[in-house]
């Protein structure tokens, strides 16, 4: 007892030697105070060819490397990268009921059946079946996207994975006309940050390969702030009565591409997908063409 | 949702070839000749072309018989013009037997009304050269060119009768890989809206029939590596004036990228954008190939704001792409009832 007294109290003196820590980050979350320049409306310019460097896409939370779904074949190659949770808090506050469904949407993640209408969104992420990846997972899948801002009330978000597209409204009073994919987006700034409002989302989408999920009642708030030339801190808060027992947050930066050369490129993947969709529709002892055709 | 409608159209759009007359060189899309387009400019300084504009019209691609060889029509012309061509796409017929009739009948549901209207300067045709409206003459297409043709026919006429093998027996746009998103853009049954974004150094073009989005870079960066296809190419634009001139390359050699089957080895395509009035651009795209057609050829097809509350909406197809499973489950099931 006496000894762990005095370690402890050892402990506290090497830790008030330590340099105090720096007056409470910015905005930009450790980046020093940051005023970025304006376009003609007198708002922040935020086009640039954007991209994550978190492995959320694999899951929001903590997670260990682990081998893929398929190491029996792929080795290394579908093996997951470690990486910590970009969710405030660590974890997701699920419903009991629904943690017990993200944990089978897990399991099937890679199973696909579009044989019947009941199973064709029931079964497997939709990445896996290169369907829209919705918000906020298309800004941090491991794909570039470009936003362009120009003189008009809209503000388009370009992403890489599927050429998925999504078109921010600024200050409008429309609500969602109809359930979509990537959501109905209305934008507001509020200083120099571009708060994006996203509800009309159809409930299909998963957030990642954990099988993280959400329902038609999902509302997100994005925020982008500039943090420096070269980075926009990015936020979303992540609202669903339906599957949390409270609204929660992620945070991570984005990183401006800087090859001279950078551009989004395309990765139109439903190519990449029929032969696991379709495949067993063929008719028995057909040979399809070649891929590519005369080059 | 089906897009059988879609295609329908898409493929009477790629009529066969017809003769062609000698011709004089075409007109650049223009505002109408002696009139000077008013000034539209971003605030960085390029022509605006910013908004959701709409290219339905009627008018076909390559002048239909029965106009005679008139280019552009009076006004007592223009409305029956229309008014047969608008017959000719609507339901209202009872000529070809039941299952036409249904066919009519299921299109006429997606039919965008404003594809019903033919372009506000009467032209009879949307092609502008050659002067007589049609697609140039095909030149001796090579054995291997040849044999991708037949088998793209063969794969449409398994689809056409019910029984497609697989689903690369559909095209592109029925896979949901390509649709109103690769240049050069012309009408179809709906979903006829494109939303022009602009940013310093870019323009960027997205149709409502697909999720994606062309980006045109104005920068002056030169094209994607030789090494490096896409399913839309490689768009780079450049201001003339106040038109956005564009040029593409790099496409994939895939049978169905090219328009019209041309030689991805030797196709060109130039795209031309200029600013009219308010609510109003022309677009005009120019596509060579001296391994498919005889000359080069030019449309031209007005681009309007139809209203200023049009807005786009999201096209999600590969999603929720029944028609592939019910195409295909329906090919099966008919060869097992029929004993093939």
């Amino acid at each position: 007892m006496h000894n762990r007294f005095s370690a402890a109290s050892i402990a506290l003196v090497l830790l008030a030697a330590l340099p105090a820590p720096a007056q409470q980050p910015p905005a930009g979350g450790g980046f020093p105070a940051y005023k970025p320049p304006h376009m003609a409306d007198g708002h922040p310019d935020l086009n640039g060819l954007w991209q994550s460097f978190v492995t959320a896409n694999w899951d929001l939370a903590d997670h260990e490397a682990q081998a893929g779904p398929h190491a029996e074949l792929l080795g290394a190659y579908d093996a997951e990268p470690a990486g910590q949770s970009i969710v405030e808090g660590g974890e997701i506050p699920y419903q009991p009921w629904a943690l017990q469904k993200k944990k089978d949407n897990f399991k099937n993640r890679i199973t696909a059946d579009v044989s019947s209408d009941e199973k064709w969104h029931a079964l497997g992420d939709p990445e896996f079946k290169c369907y829209m990846p919705g918000v906020p997972r298309a800004t941090y899948m491991p794909f570039p996207f470009r936003i362009v801002q120009g003189s008009s009330p809209y503000i388009l978000m370009a992403y890489e994975f599927t050429t998925a597209t999504r078109i921010v409204r600024m200050n409008w009073k429309q609500e969602a006309p109809a359930p979509s994919w990537m959501g109905w987006s209305r934008g507001r700034w509020e200083g120099d940050t571009l708060v994006v409002d996203v509800t009309g989302f159809r409930e299909e989408t998963w957030f990642d390969r954990a099988g993280d999920f959400h329902s038609d009642a999902l509302h997100v708030v994005e925020r982008y702030t500039p943090a420096s030339p070269y980075h926009l801190m990015y936020e979303a808060t992540i609202e669903d009565p339906k599957v949390y027992t409270r609204p929660w947050k992620i945070r991570f930066p984005l990183y401006r591409r800087m090859e001279p050369n950078a551009q989004l490129l395309e990765f139109k993947c439903v190519p990449f997908t029929e032969e696991l969709l379709y495949g067993r529709f063929r008719k028995p002892g057909f040979q399809a063409a070649p891929e590519g055709g005369v080059r | 949702m089906s897009r059988l409608a879609s295609i329908i159209v898409v493929a009477a759009l790629s009529a066969a070839a017809q003769t062609p007359t000698p011709a004089k060189k075409t007109v650049a899309a223009k505002a109408d000749a002696g009139k000077k387009p008013p000034v539209f400019r971003t605030p960085w300084g390029d022509p605006d072309l910013q908004g959701v504009w709409n290219d339905a019209t009627s008018t076909p691609l390559q002048r239909p018989g029965g106009v005679s060889a008139k280019d552009v029509l009076t006004d007592e012309e223009a409305v029956d013009f229309q008014s047969d061509l608008a017959n000719d796409l609507s339901r209202d017929r009872r000529d070809g037997g039941p299952e036409a009739d249904v066919n009519r009948a299921y299109n006429e549901h997606w039919m965008d009304s404003r594809r019903l209207k033919i372009t506000s300067d009467h032209r009879t045709s949307l092609i502008v050269d050659p002067p007589d409206g049609h697609i140039p003459a095909l030149v001796p297409l090579s054995p291997e060119r040849r044999k991708t043709r037949a088998d793209r026919a063969a794969a449409n006429a398994r689809f056409n009768a019910g029984l497609p093998a697989d689903f690369s027996d559909m095209s592109l746009p029925v896979q949901c890989i390509i649709r109103t998103d690769s240049p050069p853009y012309l009408p179809t049954i709906y979903n006829n809206d494109f939303q022009i974004f602009q940013s310093p150094g870019y323009v960027v073009i997205a149709p409502e029939m697909i999720h994606s989005a062309r980006v045109i870079p104005v920068d002056g960066r030169p094209h994607l590596s030789k090494n490096l296809h896409q399913w839309l190419g490689d768009s780079r634009g450049h201001w003339e004036g106040d038109m956005l001139v564009v040029e593409t390359t790099n496409f994939r050699t895939d049978d169905g990228v090219i328009f019209q089957g041309a030689n991805p080895a030797t196709f060109r395509i130039t795209e031309r954008f200029i600013r009219v009035d308010a609510t109003s651009l022309n677009y005009e795209f120019t596509v060579e190939d001296p391994t498919t057609w005889s000359r080069p050829w030019t449309a031209r097809i007005p681009w309007n704001k139809i209203d200023p509350e049009e807005q786009m909406y999201e096209y999600a197809c590969h999603e929720d792409n029944y028609d592939m499973i019910h195409f295909l489950s329906g090919a099966r099931a008919r060869e097992q009832r029929e004993g093939k």
